[in-house]
């Protein structure tokens, strides 16, 4: 690794998790921090993001103890409620909850057994009044878990909405990126794949643009989705979507890349008709070792899994010295628990207030 | 003898050309005269004091769903027949979507047997184009005309295969029957839930792109063309399908179109930053622009909500008479239809107790005069389907003597709130919740009596 890797600051102190047995509540506020919900990163102010990357250096140093456990969660019920199959995030997140001393279930629900009249927000509703403060919710369909959110005074973390936002692969995403490169203003990002179809592609590119990074999606046409492009869009609803730059040659897109991310591609596409065969777009969209050339010198490969190596991404450089791929997985469990931190602090200090949410 | 004297009103009856203060006397259920001081030469009868108020026609719908038989839940003939009386709406068009469909005499014949009973207003059923609505056979459209449809639709979805459609247009004709056709192809629709476009792609929603409705409004006319017959495009939505039906009509083609009063004024940014139900006040957002979305299921309807261009083709178009009537579509659905994931989500609105305010923007904000948006509400439809001739129904649409006595009697600059849980209709679906509208409805009046007045109208 010939990166420089930037030390967070405070990050070896840890001063803001409390002791085994000291009440949440009574803990300093991290840093600016305004949500009830974690549903995308569209409404998230670049200030927000940095208290969240600075407590996952924190929570970083936590993972590395010989006892990785701190009970700053204790008393707090976490339900991972999953509509669609998911092994990392799942995961993940079982694992941030339990390093915290929360009490964590995960739920599987599977969406062809849901019919209309037994609904998501029964559901929800009844996993709230068995304790649940905290919902960190999977769901096919892209804005269940705004439907959630209005329907429960639990918090509800997306951890997928079918297209739309996968804001904790976004927040670890940013959490890799600034791990080497410290600021990302002026960093040159390109994603690689099915935009279309990509929850991670949307979160990432909120992010990345709050952080001031420059963005660059890369797909071919059938993959890319409508209104991306400024002129796509009316006037007045300008920033109604991040600043990008829409590229269809790879070549191109990649020139001078701080960062390469491939997107998974689904088999999918090549049913539906958007692509001739999985072959032809490893032919022309594949990230390979002769493509990164172009890059950086000191660019990042990155991927949010689970991928497919030889279709949209070579296995050569996806084993290779650039790629952040087993970090990007290590830093999710970290970020994951600044961000149930951040929500049960909020909550704890709700309480407290006597506020009551609604 | 039983008569009933509106007075002082601003009548406007498009089709007569007149707009002025008059009278309009209805004796036994058929307008017996209209003019200044009418009313004054009546002994005995109910009075209406319409001072300051524009009368009218009752408003005619080429297109509602009452649900009834098989969705009784989400609506039924009486409570959305009180629904489209609280409109202003005297005819209502019911589309044959229902289960089971209209695709037979029987059917038809049970639905005019519950309406005699129960309707508040008049009800007018279409027949299904092909049996069950599935798309496969043409349903008959002969015993349908004799039991009484007005045009036939499968509407909530079009007719795909084109051979068929062509046939079924050309049997029609023989029946003096319109087709209203759905126009969105389904290949081209796919798994859309909202229009395509920058919203969509903001909210991860598939998109419906504007030209599956436009490919098939550019067929159906060739079809129509081919056929000789009378095709009529139900809630026209894009400003590529009036420019199609524009240059259609200029050559003769027998086309009629209808748009709904949500195509006149909303756009696909209401699915995304719309205004009821949000979560961003409880979530630190509040009202910061596009920053928090939200996904309006309200909002969802078919063909969807498009972009500013198309809402103005479709109201320009409405003004130029490309466009023949306003039709509400009016799409009633239970809360366990819609407060559920978008994708999931019934689509359709409810309106029929919005669309004179919704509409009236258009005159507010200088589009359209009053009286021709009163015509595309009377008239209008009237004509494009020829509904007057139908036995029992001269002069529908106008307040010629001898016409039924349907009346509307509105206050064009009342503004009042959109409030859901006091629409008549069992579908409280509506995108406008809590918003304010100008122009209302404050009485209707169908065949000679009252079946609608606001509290506070001097009766």
């Amino acid at each position: 690794m010939t990166t420089e890797t930037h030390e967070t600051p405070g990050a070896s102190a840890a001063p803001l998790l409390p002791g085994s047995g000291e009440p949440l509540a009574s803990a300093p506020a991290p840093g600016p921090w305004r949500h009830r919900h974690v549903l995308d990163l569209d409404d998230f102010g670049a200030d927000e993001i940095e208290t969240v990357l600075e407590l996952a250096g924190q929570m970083a140093e936590v993972l590395e103890r010989r006892i990785a456990r701190v009970p700053a969660l204790r008393g707090h019920t976490i339900v991972n409620l999953f509509y669609e199959p998911s092994t990392r995030t799942r995961a993940s997140f079982e694992l941030a909850g339990k390093v915290l001393g929360a009490d964590v279930l995960s739920v599987s629900a599977s969406t062809s057994s849901v019919q209309k009249g037994e609904s998501l927000i029964d559901t929800v509703r009844t996993l709230r009044a068995m304790g649940a403060g905290i919902l960190v919710m999977r769901h096919a369909s892209s804005g269940a878990p705004y439907l959630a959110a209005r329907h429960t005074d639990a918090a509800i973390v997306n951890a997928g909405d079918g297209a739309h936002a996968h804001p904790t692969q976004a927040l670890l995403d940013l959490y890799t990126m600034r791990r080497h490169f410290g600021a990302l203003e002026g960093k040159r990002v390109v994603m690689v794949g099915d935009i279309a179809h990509s929850r991670v592609a949307r979160s990432d590119l909120w992010g990345l643009s709050a952080m001031g990074a420059e963005v660059v999606v890369c797909g071919p046409p059938t993959l890319l989705p409508h209104g991306l492009r400024p002129g796509d869009r009316p006037e007045h609803a300008e920033s109604a979507l991040p600043f990008v730059e829409v590229e269809t040659d790879i070549e191109r897109a990649i020139e001078g890349a701080h960062v390469v991310m491939a997107l998974r591609l689904q088999s999918e596409r090549q049913e539906g008709g958007l692509l001739p065969s999985l072959h032809e777009y490893s032919l022309h969209y594949q990230v390979t070792a002769k493509r990164l050339a172009r890059a950086h010198p000191d660019h990042l490969l990155m991927h949010p899994g689970p991928k497919n190596e030889g279709v949209e991404i070579a296995r050569e450089v996806a084993g290779g010295g650039r790629s952040m791929i087993e970090e990007q997985v290590t830093n999710g469990v970290a970020v994951r628990m600044a961000l149930l931190y951040l929500l049960a602090l909020g909550r704890d200090a709700a309480a407290k207030a006597g506020e009551g949410a609604s | 003898m039983s008569t009933l004297a509106i007075h002082n009103g601003r009548v406007i009856d498009p089709a007569l050309g007149r707009d002025g203060i008059a009278d309009v006397v209805i004796v036994d259920g058929r307008v017996a005269r209209v003019g200044p001081n009418e009313g004054d030469a009546v002994i005995e009868a109910d009075r209406i004091d319409a001072t300051g108020l524009v009368v009218t026609p009752g408003f005619v719908d080429l297109h509602v769903h009452l649900r009834e038989p098989g969705f009784e839940y989400k609506e039924t003939i009486a409570s959305g027949t009180v629904a489209a009386a609280r409109g202003g709406f005297t005819t209502v068009c019911a589309m044959p979507n229902t289960d089971p469909p209209l695709d037979r005499r029987a059917a038809v014949e049970s639905v005019l047997r519950q309406a005699e009973e129960h309707a508040a207003v008049r009800v007018l059923p279409l027949g299904c184009i092909t049996r069950e609505r599935a798309g496969k056979e043409l349903a008959p459209a002969g015993e349908l005309a004799q039991a009484g449809v007005v045009a036939l639709s499968d509407d909530g979805d079009a007719v795909a295969d084109a051979r068929l459609m062509r046939h079924a247009l050309e049997y029609a004709g023989a029946f003096g029957l319109p087709i209203s056709q759905h126009c969105e192809d389904p290949a081209l629709v796919h798994e859309g839930q909202m229009h395509e476009g920058w919203v969509a792609t903001r909210l991860g929603l598939r998109g419906r792109p504007a030209s599956a409705e436009e490919t098939f409004v550019a067929r159906d006319i060739a079809l129509a063309d081919l056929a000789g017959a009378h095709l009529h495009i139900a809630h026209v939505s894009t400003a590529g399908s009036v420019a199609l039906i524009r240059a259609a009509r200029e050559r003769g083609v027998r086309i009629t179109a209808e748009v709904t009063p949500h195509h006149l004024t909303l756009t696909h940014e209401e699915v995304g930053f719309g205004s009821s139900g949000s979560h961003d006040a409880a979530n630190g957002g509040g009202a910061n622009g596009y920053r928090s979305i939200a996904y309006h299921s309200n909002a969802k309807v078919n063909p969807p909500l498009r972009s500013h261009g198309d809402v103005a083709a479709c109201a320009e178009a409405l003004r130029d008479g490309v466009i023949d009537a306003i039709a509400t579509d009016h799409a009633p659905h239970a809360v366990s239809d819609k407060e559920i994931e978008f994708d999931l989500a019934d689509a359709g609105i409810s309106g029929l107790e919005t669309a004179l305010g919704l509409s009236m923007s258009l005159v507010h904000d200088g589009r359209i005069e009053l009286p021709l948006l009163i015509e595309r509400l009377t008239a209008g439809p009237v004509r494009a389907w020829s509904l007057d001739q139908h036995p029992g129904l001269e002069g529908l649409g106008t307040l010629a003597p001898g016409a039924v006595g349907d009346v509307a009697i509105l206050d064009p600059d009342a503004a009042w709130t959109v409030t859901p849980e006091e629409f008549a209709s069992m579908g409280k679906n509506t995108p406008i919740a809590g918003r304010e509208l100008r122009g209302r409805v404050l009485a209707t009046v169908y065949g000679g009596r009252v079946v609608h007045a606001l509290e506070g109208v001097a009766l």
